[in-house]
């Protein structure tokens, strides 16, 4: 059952569920830190509205810095400006940034340990249509891989909003990947967020398999959560921070179930998946089944269908849960 | 920070020079060429032009200097060392281990480095976006940005030329090392670069050519890049890479190897280093513009 210890939207479940697109939620957190903080400011690279960066343009246009179509030009002015002493954060798409600066990334702002927040909207299958070109699906690996990095994918637009706010004061380099699309709110605004805690969503007594999610998709492992109740018992985590990854928690769910699953909207190589993996195999060998991209890129198509195709819905989590058993008794 | 004379500053360009030599020669690896052509710029920077303390590296009011070229640390290194910041002595640490002399410089090992560089092209971005926050505050101090030729071929580093443009950063003066070489030969061979002038003209940048080895033109061009207040200003510093040493100027296959390398047609490597050291010591500080 939902854990109402962490104060979950309880209309969750209802065919008319709230949706909002997780950048809305970085647009909304943008202009909550740029009140707290006259330090913070925001570069775009020609892509203001729909990384909802305008919401802080109109907010406070003086601190809102136009690059042009530059990633590169975008990641290391704001490394030179956070290398003064302010909090930038660059609006891009994931494709673009960090997928076509990473090295400016790496060297000027993760080497140099300056506090740039990088925002990667439009990540994931589900920016449908675009196509494989718009659907970044390796930058959770990208950044994961970084020394100094702070990597968090917020499950839903609050969070997002949360996350924002959170790495505006957390000193840090800081990736917040988000998605275009609408999905259902999970959390409400007194949910707790901490970088770096993962939380159980989902409870069951005896669990069998421990489903471990990031992003939006932590909707999906809840709907599969729900339907699994009383045949398969589980319990979801809510793993917003991929780096770093609360070791604590996922360890003892390890323990406790005995299998896992882990769910993304990435490539399984270096994701979220991956980051499980390397932390249980070095502690706790643990059967794992990967709900994520399998080494293919995407293609154009409904973000729904898409979803369907690759393997990413509630159903698709719920066949994984019943193969993480099997292994497990095997 | 006392200002140093003409005479002065070029005796100290020396003394640099021959810390460069030993420096590469103590280290086994690393780049000759650049070094010994921008020793002339870092002494003037150092030692007459930046406002800055060698004993405080973190003072707010302090002009900053991006090197956006990192690989020619070695000349930033000896000029900070001649300037107090560490000891000279620790100059022979170079890119060993534990040192904070890494092989291209990083800002959170050695204080007063400014920003980590080496991958090409994000330099003049940085210093721009570091201008860019200091306007934004008012601020009065500098900042300047050391930037190679051949980095000109990367985007990134155009994309910062509009950045800065665009903002008016008047408070920002590039200097580019114009020396004509990259590792794998002359720029305008490997990937044409001409008409510099032109093109940051065209880009909206007041542009000064000086001769990088005549230290009047190097402090003048300075002053007056301050004084202008529209947009701005490149220094292009025409330089003789491996100035000083007569068998590595103009050569690029000095570039990116240190005295003590085998290279056809050079002097015997074991006989390289001394030979440097002798021809810089007997021209006792009095290397002067090719031109005077």
């Amino acid at each position: 059952m939902l854990n109402m210890k962490l104060k979950l939207n309880n209309k969750l479940f209802d065919e008319d569920v709230e949706q909002s697109p997780t950048r809305n939620g970085y647009g909304e957190g943008l202009v909550i830190a740029g009140e707290k903080d006259p330090n913070v400011v925001v570069l775009c690279a020609d892509l203001t509205e729909s990384t909802r960066s305008n919401f802080f343009k109109e907010k406070f246009p003086g601190r809102f810095v136009e690059m042009g179509v530059a990633e590169q030009g975008m990641a290391t002015v704001a490394a030179g400006m956070a290398n003064y002493g302010k909090i930038p954060f660059i609006s891009s798409y994931a494709a673009f940034s960090p997928g076509r600066n990473w090295e400016q990334i790496r060297t000027t702002i993760a080497l140099n340990d300056v506090p740039v927040k990088i925002a990667g909207a439009h990540a994931g299958l589900t920016v449908g249509p675009d196509g494989a070109t718009h659907q970044m699906l390796e930058d959770i690996a990208l950044m994961r891989a970084m020394p100094n990095m702070i990597v968090i994918y917020p499950a839903d637009s609050i969070e997002a909003k949360k996350a924002t706010i959170a790495a505006a004061t957390n000193g840090k380099p800081t990736y917040i990947r988000l998605a275009r699309e609408k999905t259902p709110i999970v959390t409400i605004e007194a949910t707790p967020f901490k970088i770096g805690k993962a939380e159980v969503f989902w409870t069951s007594k005896d669990p069998q398999v421990a489903i471990i999610a990031s992003g939006p998709l932590l909707y999906e492992a809840l709907l599969a959560a729900k339907e699994l109740t009383g045949s398969h018992p589980v319990i979801v985590l809510n793993c917003h921070t991929i780096k770093p990854i609360d070791e604590q928690t996922i360890i003892h769910a390890a323990k406790i179930c005995g299998a896992v699953v882990t769910v993304e909207e990435h490539q399984i190589m270096g994701g979220l998946g991956g980051a499980v993996a390397e932390l249980l195999s070095k502690n706790i060998p643990t059967p794992q089944e990967f709900i994520g991209m399998p080494d293919c890129f995407g293609e154009s198509g409904q973000p729904d269908e898409l979803l369907e195709k690759y393997h990413m819905k509630a159903k698709d989590i719920m066949e994984a849960v019943k193969k993480a058993i099997v292994r497990k008794n095997s | 920070m006392q200002k140093f004379s003409v005479h002065e500053l070029e005796e100290k360009a020396n003394i640099i020079r021959e810390d460069i030599i030993k420096m590469l020669v103590e280290a086994g690896s690393g780049h000759s060429a650049g070094p010994l052509g921008m020793a002339d710029v870092f002494a003037a920077l150092y030692f007459h032009i930046l406002n800055h303390d060698s004993h405080n590296p973190a003072w707010e009011e302090r002009d900053r200097l991006m090197l956006s070229n990192g690989h020619i640390c070695p000349v930033r290194y000896a000029a900070m060392a001649e300037a107090g910041y560490f000891p000279v002595s620790e100059l022979l640490t170079l890119r060993k281990l534990g040192s904070r002399l890494q092989g291209h410089p990083e800002r959170l090992k050695l204080p007063g480095v400014e920003t980590t560089s080496g991958p090409l092209g994000s330099g003049l971005a940085q210093a721009a976006g570091y201008a860019y926050a200091a306007k934004m505050d008012g601020r009065k101090f500098r900042v300047y940005c050391v930037t190679s030729d051949g980095e000109h071929q990367e985007g990134n580093h155009w994309e910062a030329v509009m950045f800065a443009a665009k903002y008016n950063l008047s408070n920002l003066t590039a200097i580019v090392d114009r020396n004509n070489i990259q590792i794998d030969g002359y720029t305008e061979d490997i990937m044409p670069l001409e008409p510099m002038v032109e093109k940051y003209k065209a880009y909206n940048w007041s542009v000064i050519e000086i001769d990088g080895h005549n230290m009047q033109e190097i402090i003048d061009a300075t002053g007056k890049a301050k004084a202008i207040f529209e947009n701005p200003t490149v220094i292009i510093a025409h330089t003789i890479p491996g100035k000083g040493v007569d068998f590595m100027e103009g050569d690029y296959k000095w570039h990116g190897n240190p005295p003590g390398t085998n290279i056809p047609g050079e002097p015997s490597k074991d006989e390289q280093a001394k030979i440097a050291l002798r021809e810089l010591r007997t021209l006792g500080g009095k290397i002067r513009s090719e031109h005077q």
